[in-house]
């Protein structure tokens, strides 16, 4: 009786890995296969070849190598940005009692949960007054909807969670709180900073929907748009192949990183969305 | 702590550095959120159109609903209350939201109860479901669309092969089958979200009620049942809202997957009317009705999770 629970038990564990991996096995599959290969269905590679990824590197309609760079400005940025601003609202937030706290805290969280849409058409007529539509500027400015209270939610949970003892003795000390802030927390709060900063990075890059509308030309264009918008040489032809390769570059170092940073992710995410 | 009349006190200082602290995120989070959503709820009140953004006259409810008589007699009523697509659509929505949430909550639970167990491999099961998770929306698009394409794709022939189907079906275009589509997606990229929340929560359960209940020679299941599930159901309700709050306002995966009367969900029609259809205040309009459906379930997330606000019980 035990042994059918146990095989059962390892039959579910293997049929979760697979179902989880599988998929992006096989578009790292298809993006090897050459020519008239990729209309087979082949389970394990049958030929390999770079072609869909000179493809992809080299073609200068979809300008990849370009979305790319622009996607890593971007992003970068956006975190820089939302690390700053949060760093330091989040030692107000959880360090110091003042009148509205838990009101502002609530605001923010409800910042956080505003369906994108809603400020879609506000804005595109701001982005367009200020004169930085198709460019970088309007997503790194508008990104900041949802890095910014993601960024001080988290922070304001972990700065929670660091002893008052080691405060109260800088304090003492006669420490401001900037310094108590760069000096003391600071070194403490590396971990959760990365782990923060990882995360916000891995939003902006997959932002879709801002992308698609703040941004018309090929040139300023970020990788998920780019990816959406990669066609063949000729109409109806999808070029799938180049498709698979692009997604498998874009994908690769996110998957790298997400496994190396596992332990951090994951303690990120249930701080975030489970209750402080 | 003693300090003279002249000084200023440390707690007073300590005030006023938060608020100098806090002021640059407060007007950020005003110019980013604050003032678009106002605009955007204005919008939905004129007539402004996408190439003349500083036009538009007031027009109150019209694009909500509104009431005109033809020259023939004849009552005519308009409005996006009255629109059939918008309905469809936030039934669209609904359907969606409420079967992928149940799905993502039931397969969470039971990936969160295997990764609770120790065995062999649990690092190996943990990062592969991450995967899914880490891989980008538009990926997982595209993805899955050549998985399911109807002429190549990998799953028409698995299932020809097992005999599930008896022809190739297009998965992603024929209407009868692509809201199944989209929710299996979503199913396969957030399960591995809703499994991680339900794991943080099994793990503050004590290990040894576990153990006092095998010693007592009580059965897992009702252990299960009776003991796991009312611990865990906290931190099940929190998860099942915010991913719930995620669902309603979905948009890239319906967008990029399969975008038709069946799928079409509120945040895509919106930006249908805003963008392309160039219904700019019409779009508006719906998108701000989305908005007070959030703000409900929004506050329903902070009540029901009780989410410690004001942080005293950390403190």
């Amino acid at each position: 009786m035990a042994m059918l629970k146990t095989i059962g038990f390892y039959t579910l564990v293997v049929f979760i890995v697979l179902v989880s991996a599988f998929p992006f096995y096989y578009t790292i599959v298809t993006s090897f296969a050459t020519g008239s290969a990729i209309f087979e269905v082949n389970y394990i590679p049958k030929s390999f070849g770079l072609d869909n990824y000179k493809a992809v590197l080299f073609d200068s309609k979809a300008q990849f190598p370009r979305a790319f760079l622009n996607s890593i400005f971007i992003s970068t940025v956006t975190v820089i940005g939302a690390l700053l601003l949060g760093v330091t609202a989040s030692y107000a937030l959880a360090r110091v009692q003042f009148r509205g706290r838990g009101l502002l805290l609530m605001t923010i969280l409800a910042v956080s949960m505003f369906p994108q849409i809603a400020v879609l058409a506000g804005l595109f007529e701001m982005i367009r007054g200020i004169g930085i539509y198709n460019t970088p500027w309007a997503l790194i400015l508008s990104y900041t909807i949802f890095t910014l209270p993601f960024t001080v939610w988290v922070l304001t949970t972990f700065m929670r969670q660091l002893p008052v003892e080691i405060e109260e003795a800088a304090i003492i000390d006669g420490a401001t709180p900037w310094q108590i802030i760069t000096q003391v927390f600071m070194p403490l709060l590396w971990p959760a900073l990365v782990t923060t900063g990882l995360l916000a990075f891995i939003a902006a890059w997959n932002e879709f929907l801002f992308a698609l509308t703040f941004i018309s030309s090929t040139e300023q264009r970020t990788v998920p748009v780019a990816i959406a918008m990669l066609s063949g040489a000729q109409q109806h032809e999808i070029p799938w192949g180049a498709i698979m390769a692009a997604s498998v570059i874009v994908t690769l170092p996110l998957v790298i990183l997400v496994l190396i940073f596992q332990r951090k992710i994951v303690s990120g995410l249930t701080a975030g969305g489970v209750k402080g | 702590m003693a300090f003279s009349t002249g000084e200023v006190s440390l707690e007073q200082q300590r005030v006023r550095a938060a608020r100098m602290f806090l002021i640059p995120m407060i007007i950020m989070l005003f110019i980013v959120a604050g003032w678009p959503l106002f605009r955007s709820i204005y919008f939905s009140f004129t007539n402004t159109s996408l190439t003349n953004l500083s036009g538009g006259e007031w027009v109150g409810f019209d694009n909500y609903l509104n009431r005109r008589e033809l020259s023939s007699g004849r009552v005519v009523w308009r409005g996006t209350l009255v629109d059939p697509n918008w309905w469809n659509a936030v039934w669209n929505t609904i359907k969606f939201s409420v079967v992928s949430v149940s799905l993502e909550t039931i397969f969470g639970l039971i990936v969160a109860l295997v990764l609770n167990a120790e065995f062999k491999g649990r690092g190996l099961v943990r990062a592969a479901i991450l995967i899914p998770w880490a891989i980008p929306t538009v990926v997982s698009a595209r993805m899955w669309q050549w998985m399911l394409n109807d002429q190549f794709g990998i799953i028409n022939d698995l299932f020809l092969r097992l005999g599930l189907i008896s022809q190739k079906i297009a998965w992603t275009a024929d209407p009868d089958y692509s809201m199944a589509t989209v929710i299996a997606v979503d199913v396969w990229k957030t399960t591995p979200f809703m499994a991680l929340l339900i794991l943080a929560g099994l793990q503050t359960v004590p290990k040894d009620i576990y153990e006092a209940a095998k010693i007592d020679g009580i059965n897992p299941i009702k252990v299960f049942w009776r003991v796991t599930l009312p611990l865990i159901r906290p931190a099940i309700m929190v998860a099942v809202i915010f991913r719930t709050l995620d669902a309603l306002r979905i948009f890239d995966l319906v967008y990029l997957l399969a975008n038709n009367s069946q799928t079409k969900t509120m945040s895509v029609i919106s930006r249908e009317n805003l963008i392309e259809f160039d219904k700019f205040a019409y779009g508006s309009a719906q998108s701000t009705l989305l908005f007070c459906i959030i703000l409900v379930f929004v506050s329903l997330y902070i009540w029901l999770g009780k989410v410690d606000l004001s942080g005293e019980a950390g403190q």
